[in-house]
This record gives C-alpha cells, structure tokens and sequence, in this order.
C-alpha cells in the first residue's frame, strides 16, 4: 500500500517551505538589495538614521541572500590579467647590486675592481679584473645568500652563484623565483583589491587565477578601459638620488643610471641612480594637504625599514636634489634642507586638489609590484543587460506557461500534480542558487529554461510507467507504487550522466558557462527531489483522501 | 475529460525496418558534417581566435559602408561589420557587431583600440553607444580551445566509464557513438550556416550531449529489464519493444524541452540565441541519435543475454530506496 510516514511528509514540507523561504528574496529584488547594501554601510561605516531606516526595509528575521546577477546581467567590466612576474626579479637584482658591490670592494686585493655589465633581465653579471680571484669571489657573494624553504621543504639559498671566465653570474634559484611569483601574485591581487575598494564599487569580485592571473569584475563600471585606469597599469612610487639634468632625452648615462622625464616640465630631464633609496612599499600612509605655502600636496609616512633608510640617506646628503618618481617620471626633485629622521615627509608638485587627492589614493593603495598585461576584457552595458533579463523573464514566463499546458492536457490531474511541483521547482532552484550566493548569468537563465523543459521528464517517466503498470497491476494504489519504484532507476541514470556533464562544465568552465551549469546542475538536484518525494506525497495525499476506486493518468 | 495523446496507447513500431536506411543516413550526415567543418570551418567567435567584437546601438539607422570607412583607416585588418535584427528591438534601438581581428604580435590586448574605434564611430554617428565590448587575447583564446576539447573530451569519457559501469560495454559504446553523432552534427550545422561557434557553443554541445544520454539511457534501462524479462526473445524484439515502451516519454519529454527552448530561441533574444539554436539543434538530433543510432551499434555489437544474475551491474539496484 501506499504510505508516508509522517516524519517524512513534514521533512518533505519543511524543505519544501525553506527552499521557498530563500528564494522569496528574489522576488522583492530590488529591496532587499538596498536593504543588505546599507546593513553592509552600517557595519563598515557605522549606522546613521538613513541607513537605518533602508536596512530597516526587508525584515532582519527573514533570509536576505540574492541570486547575484552576472556581468552580462547587470552590467560592468571584466579583466583577466596576467603579472609579470619577471618584473620582480629584475628589481630583486638591483637590489642585490649594492651589497655585492660593498661586499666585493672590501676584497679589492684579491679580486680586482668590478664592474657590473649589462645583461639580460633578472641576472646580475659582475666582472673583475682579476679572474685568478674568482673562486674568492664566488664565495663572497655566496656567502650574502639568504635561505628559502621550497615546495618540498629542502633548504635552498635565495640565489644561485656561478663563475663565467671573468664573470660572475648572479639570477634567483627555483625555489626563491616561485616563492617571489606567489609573493608578487599575492600582493599585486591584494593592491588591485584596495584600489577598487577605494572608489566604493559594489561586490567586485577579485580572485587569482591560476599561478599568475588576476580575474577582476567590478558591476556598474563604465568600462573595461576605466577599470584599467582605475588600477592604473603602473603606479611605482621610489625616491632616487639625483645625479644631474638635461635637456636631452637620449643623453649618455652611466651604468646603472637611468634618464626620466619631468612630470610638470616639458623637455626637462633628470639622470637619477638606478636603484631607489626607498621605494612605495615601505610607505604606510599617504594623505592629500597643503605644504607652506599652501599649494596642494601629499604628506607620506615611512615604515621603521623605509624611514631608516630615509633618515641615513638624507642625513648624509644635506644639499642635493633628491628626485620622488612616479610610474618612471619625476613627479619633483626638492633639494634635500635638512636630516629628516621620522619618516614622514611631503611631496609638493605644481598639483590641483583634485591631483594631490588621486595620487594620495594611489600611493596609500601601494604600487603595483609587477606590471599588468591584460589577456581578455569584457565590457557589458547595463541597458543590455536589463534587456537581457527582460527577454529572459518573458521567455520563462512563455515556457512555463507552454510547459504546464501541454502537461495538463497530456496527464490531467496527475499532470497538475506534475505542475504543482515544477513550480516548486523553479522556487527550490532559486531558493538553492540565492542560499548558497551563485551568480545568475545569461546562459544560466537558458539553464532555468531548458530545466523548466526537462524538470518534467522524471515525472513523464514515472506517469508513463503507472499507465503501464495500470494495465497489469492489481488495483490503482498497486500501479503508483510500482510506477515509482520501477520508473527510478531509469530516472537516476539518466540525471546521474546530466549531472557528470554539469559537473565538468562546472570545472572547466569560466564565467557566463559556469553559471549555466550551476543551473544546470542546481536544477537536476531541485528536479529529482521535486520529483521522487514532492510529486509522490501530492499523488499519496489525493489518493488517501479521494479513495478512487481506478486512476486515470 | 479527453487527454491530449501524442502517441497512442500501445505502439508496435518497427524501429529496426529501415536500420539501414536509418544508420547509413546518419553516418553520410556524419562524414558530410566534417567534411564541412574540414573545408568550409567554422566562424570562430573571438573566445577561440582572439580579437575584439564590440557592439554598437544607435537611434540612427546602421550604415554598414559608413562604419566600414570609418574604420578604415585605423588599419585594423579585418574587420567585420554585421547588422544585428531582433524582434525585441524597439525602432530607435539599430544595433551592429564589429568584429576586429586580434591584432598582429600582440600578445595582450591593445590598450587603445577599443578608444581609437570608439572615437571614430561617433565621428559618424553621435548618438551611437556601445553596449558591449570584448576583447580577448590570442594566449587566453589558445588556451580556451584547449580547455573546450578537453572538456567535451572529458564529458565523452565520463559518459562511457559511467554507461559501462551501470550496463554493459555494448551500451556504452552505443551510447558514446549516438553522442559523438550529435556533437558532429552539431558542429556541421554551425559550419553550414555560419553561425558564430564560440565558448556558449561549447557548453551547449555539453548540455546536448547530457540529454542526448539521457534519452539513450532511458532507453537502455528498459532494455535491461526487458532482456531480463524475455530471456528467449531475440535482442531484436527486446528492442523494438523497449523503444516503443519507452516512445510515450521520449516524445513528451523532448516536447516539453522544445516548448521552452522554442520560447526561449524566439523570445530570449539575439545575445543568446545562437546558443539556444544549438541545443534545440541538440535536443532533436539528440533524441533522433538514441533511437536509431545507439540501439543500432548495440545491435550490431550484441550483449549477454543471461542477466538474470543479480549481479551488480544488473537490473533495479535503485528500485528499493523508499520514500
């Protein structure tokens, strides 16, 4: 006989009632978004009456989650970048050149003078006059080697040291490259992070992807071009020694010395010392002010490291220009007055307001370690996206409605039942896709149609099957049972494959696909159990209360 | 109250009477399908080849010439411009695409051709606005082809581990060749009408392959009882008779999907539809291919009759899960 123990019927109901509960959310969309956007103002920013009173719109007892609309939904821009990560090495290199350079002078008898030579990016090729001391040398500049722990947990030294005839050959070993290459990642992911969550975009989405990419998506953004500039290819901030000036762009520089432009004057140039005194990761703050005389102008403050290294350098420098470069242009070049030992200071320019405030954000935000190359950007405007999810809405709405027609007429009654729970359906879908956060795209909408189109085919299967087994069984109530029984292994196969599939495309996939096969998947799940337990509770409960003597399906 | 049948109540078709006429057609559309793509190709869209594609809405008519000689100048290479109609525009909404190539030895993409374009076409027409951009570089398009392979690669392999695990090495065969039968055909569709084949396409033929096996293995079930049942019939009339058993469902399952697929190709409008053609393309190969193409290699290759064993790949193994 046909029973449901009534533990089973309330859990089938409970599910029933929270699947719906979470995706009534949905359907007040535009509230509740106002609403959970001030309650995320008032804990980050502390409440204020108006804020309180927008929260205050959708009830704090009720389930808030939303089905994140896509890109291709609402609108913004999309990057992938990728960090070049070899960047890095090459500034890793000129870092290391200055005490290479200290520790080889204090060993002139044995080595001879040195020199550093031009060479590929991220190696550093020393000649000495001498070679017969190159064993010595070798050691000595092995001996500034730092360790690394790898992958495997073998201890490494950070560089990798070799004698080539006159020349030593200085580059990062494996380990301290991917070491460096997560670090860089990590820090570029988190600098573009800062850099948007300046301007106050609502949920960008910044993830790593792969070793060295950076997925960015920011709604309601103009374009993938602003985007970019928002955060800015370059934004290096050093500080170098000046050596001299010119008016000759292409003039003859020293070794390890490198020519820049003036930021405010035409065909004015600076030769500066390669490497930086201090440079933008060793500042903690940056804020727009007014220097003396009240122009427009950024104060900054040093880390210990970075102030240390401010503090000797300009105490023993009382006197000479001192050039603040930024993005590889000098953005002034004051003469140093005085020591100034606390690590703060001032950079004045011939700045508007407007200018002293972005490049306050900009330097607080932090340079980028490494540059960013751009593989793939995508623009949405969001009138296309609204009208995407216009059609998308009146195609559902129009599939739906053929869907329960068409199944009305071909089963009657069971095939209101069928109905009832394709409805449900579509709730469950919601209310799973809003509880756990997913992101509704474009073809994630073709998801929830080609659902609604194939949600009723475990139903089809079990219909067909009681209509068969109605011509053999003993009695209608016999017939359902068996219709259930034997339609489900059938039923199982045939959703287990879809679901391998939605699976894959899952893994594979990036963006608008990906959230066509959560609905996909979502929808196989929310079908099944719509299916197997709501369908059959609907058709137990009618036939415990109408008793009919035949069924007709 | 008088139902709606689509198929009568009992059926006797004899699906096996034109196999050859059924099988040999289905593989002369193969071999024509990837003689297609082989000579003919498909029109990548940029996922697969790099390059930018912009669209553009104006209240002015679209001058395909006009834009083209707007463009011209900017030495861009092949670009090419294409009116875009929908039922769902109003009158002031004329949209195009233009599509760019991915520039020569750029390996990123180009910072500032999308502004250069953009100036130029308001130069022609100032009211034209830009609803999308996008622009793909040729590394990340390599790589995209290879993850679309693997992943239709992947979904194939999945399948036939999975059809050979639950029923027996015939089936799977079958199966994976009625599916490799669709994603062909498929793909010559899109040759043949030059429809745009880019990453949506990918997972559409992913989403036909899930319900093409899904039809099949319907199918396949009840041919697994059936051969249990009728341990003397010959594999023939075991299949004939599932096929027809089955025949209701298949025909109401595939119409309930094309009603919404339907509504969707024609209501959903023109940003997704050649991804919604595909897998309504899909649904009737689809469904075509697990009658007569899977059945057929199953056939052909034979299968144990004695599965009266309840072994563990046999029979309901599902069937006592209560509720």
């Amino acid at each position: 006989m046909l029973q449901i123990p009534i533990w089973k019927r309330v859990l089938i109901w409970g599910l029933v009632v929270l699947g719906l509960l979470y995706a009534m959310p949905n359907l007040f969309y535009g509230r509740v978004e106002t609403s959970n956007d001030a309650e995320r103002a008032i804990v980050q920013q502390g409440s204020t009456p108006e804020r309180a009173a927008e929260a205050g719109q959708w009830p704090d007892w009720l389930p808030s989650g939303l089905v994140n609309l896509g890109l291709d939904l609402r609108g913004g821009a999309h990057l992938l970048a990728e960090v070049q990560v070899e960047d890095v090495y090459e500034q890793r290199m000129d870092a290391y050149w200055p005490s290479v350079r200290d520790a080889l002078r204090d060993a002139r008898d044995e080595v001879g003078t040195i020199r550093r030579v031009e060479t590929e990016p991220g190696v550093l090729r020393v000649r000495i006059s001498r070679p017969e001391g190159m064993q010595q040398a070798l050691q000595i500049v092995r001996d500034l080697a730092q360790p690394v722990s790898s992958v495997t947990g073998a201890v490494q030294d950070d560089i990798t040291v070799a004698g080539q005839d006159d020349e030593i050959v200085v580059q990062l070993s494996e380990a301290e490259r991917a070491a460096t290459d997560d670090r860089t990642v990590r820090q570029s992911l988190e600098i573009v992070r800062r850099r948007i969550d300046e301007v106050g975009t609502r949920e960008p989405n910044i993830q790593r992807q792969g070793e060295d990419r950076i997925l960015i998506q920011v709604p309601g953004i103009g374009s993938a071009g602003e985007l970019k500039d928002l955060i800015g290819t370059t934004a290096q901030l050093t500080f170098h020694p000046v050596e001299g000036r010119t008016q000759d762009a292409e003039a003859n520089v020293g070794p390890g010395q490198d020519i820049l432009p003036a930021l405010n004057q035409e065909g004015l140039f600076y030769i500066v010392d390669g490497s930086p005194v201090v440079s933008g990761e060793n500042l903690t703050d940056a804020q727009p002010s007014f220097d003396q005389n009240g122009r427009p102008a950024v104060n900054f403050r040093f880390n210990p490291q970075g102030a240390r290294a401010f503090g000797d350098y300009t105490a023993e420098n009382i006197g000479s220009p001192f050039a603040i470069v930024l993005d590889d242009e000098v953005i002034s070049a004051p003469v140093i007055q005085d020591h100034i030992p606390g690590g703060s200071g001032i950079i004045t320019g011939d700045f508007t307001v407007e200018e002293s405030t972005e490049l306050a954000v900009l330097l607080r935000a932090g340079a980028l370690p490494a540059e960013l190359s751009f593989l793939e950007e995508r623009t949405v405007g969001p009138e296309l996206g609204q009208d995407s999810i216009e059609a998308g809405r009146i195609a559902c709405i129009v599939a739906f409605a053929a869907v329960l027609v068409f199944m009305g007429a071909s089963y009657g009654l069971f095939g209101i039942f069928a109905n009832i729970a394709l409805l449900l359906n579509v709730g469950l879908l919601f209310g799973l896709l809003s509880a756990i956060g997913a992101t509704l795209t474009l073809p994630g909408i073709a998801g929830i149609v080609l659902t609604i189109g194939m949600a009723v085919d475990a139903n089809v299967l079990v219909f067909e099957r009681i209509r068969e087994e109605m011509r053999t069984a003993r009695g209608p109530s016999r017939a359902i049972e068996l219709g259930y029984e034997r339609a489900l292994s059938a039923i199982i196969d045939a959703n287990i494959t879809t679901l391998i599939i939605a699976v894959i495309l899952f893994t594979m996939g990036s963006g608008p696909v990906r959230g066509f096969a959560v609905t996909l998947g979502f929808g196989i799940v929310t079908s099944i159990f719509t299916a197997i337990f709501v369908t059959r509770l609907l058709i137990v409960t009618w036939f415990e209360r109408a008793r009919p003597k035949t069924i007709e399906v | 109250m008088k139902r709606l049948k689509l198929v009568p109540e009992t059926t006797n078709f004899d699906f096996f009477r034109y196999s050859r006429a059924t099988l040999g057609g289905s593989i002369v559309a193969v071999l024509a399908a990837l003689v297609l793509w082989l000579t003919v190709g498909l029109n990548f869209g940029i996922d697969f080849q790099g390059g930018t594609t912009i669209r553009t809405e104006s209240t002015e008519a679209v001058d395909v010439g006009e834009y083209r000689d707007a463009l011209q100048p900017l030495g861009l290479g092949d670009v090419a411009i294409s009116e875009v109609f929908d039922p769902s525009f109003g009158p002031d909404e004329n949209v195009a695409m233009i599509r760019i190539q991915a520039q020569e030895g750029q390996e990123s993409v180009p910072a500032d051709t999308v502004s250069e374009i953009e100036t130029a076409l308001q130069e022609v027409d100032p009211s034209v606005s830009f609803t999308s951009v996008e622009s793909v570089g040729p590394k990340v398009s390599g790589e995209l082809v290879e993850t679309a392979f693997l992943a239709v690669g992947a979904s194939l392999l999945a399948i036939l581990i999975y059809i050979w695990l639950r029923f027996e090495w015939q089936f799977s065969v079958g199966a994976v060749a009625a599916l490799f039968h669709d994603v062909i055909l498929t793909i010559g569709i899109f040759s043949l009408l030059q429809i745009r084949f880019d990453l949506a396409t990918i997972a559409a033929l992913l989403t036909i392959v899930g319900y093409s096996i899904n039809d099949t293995v319907v199918i396949f079930d009840r041919v697994r009882e059936n051969l249990i049942k009728y341990k003397t019939k010959p594999l023939r009339d075991v299949m004939n008779l599932s096929v027809n058993e089955t025949l209701a469902r298949t025909v109401m399952t595939s119409g309930t999907t094309l009603i919404a697929l339907i509504a969707l190709l024609v209501l959903g409008g023109d940003v997704i539809r050649g991804f919604v053609f595909a897998i309504t393309w899909g649904v009737i190969v689809g469904t075509y291919s697990s009658v007569y193409v899977a059945k057929n290699i199953v056939l052909l290759l034979g299968t144990k009759r004695d599965w009266s064993k309840p072994d563990k790949t046999g029979g309901n193994q599902f069937a006592n899960v209560e509720s």
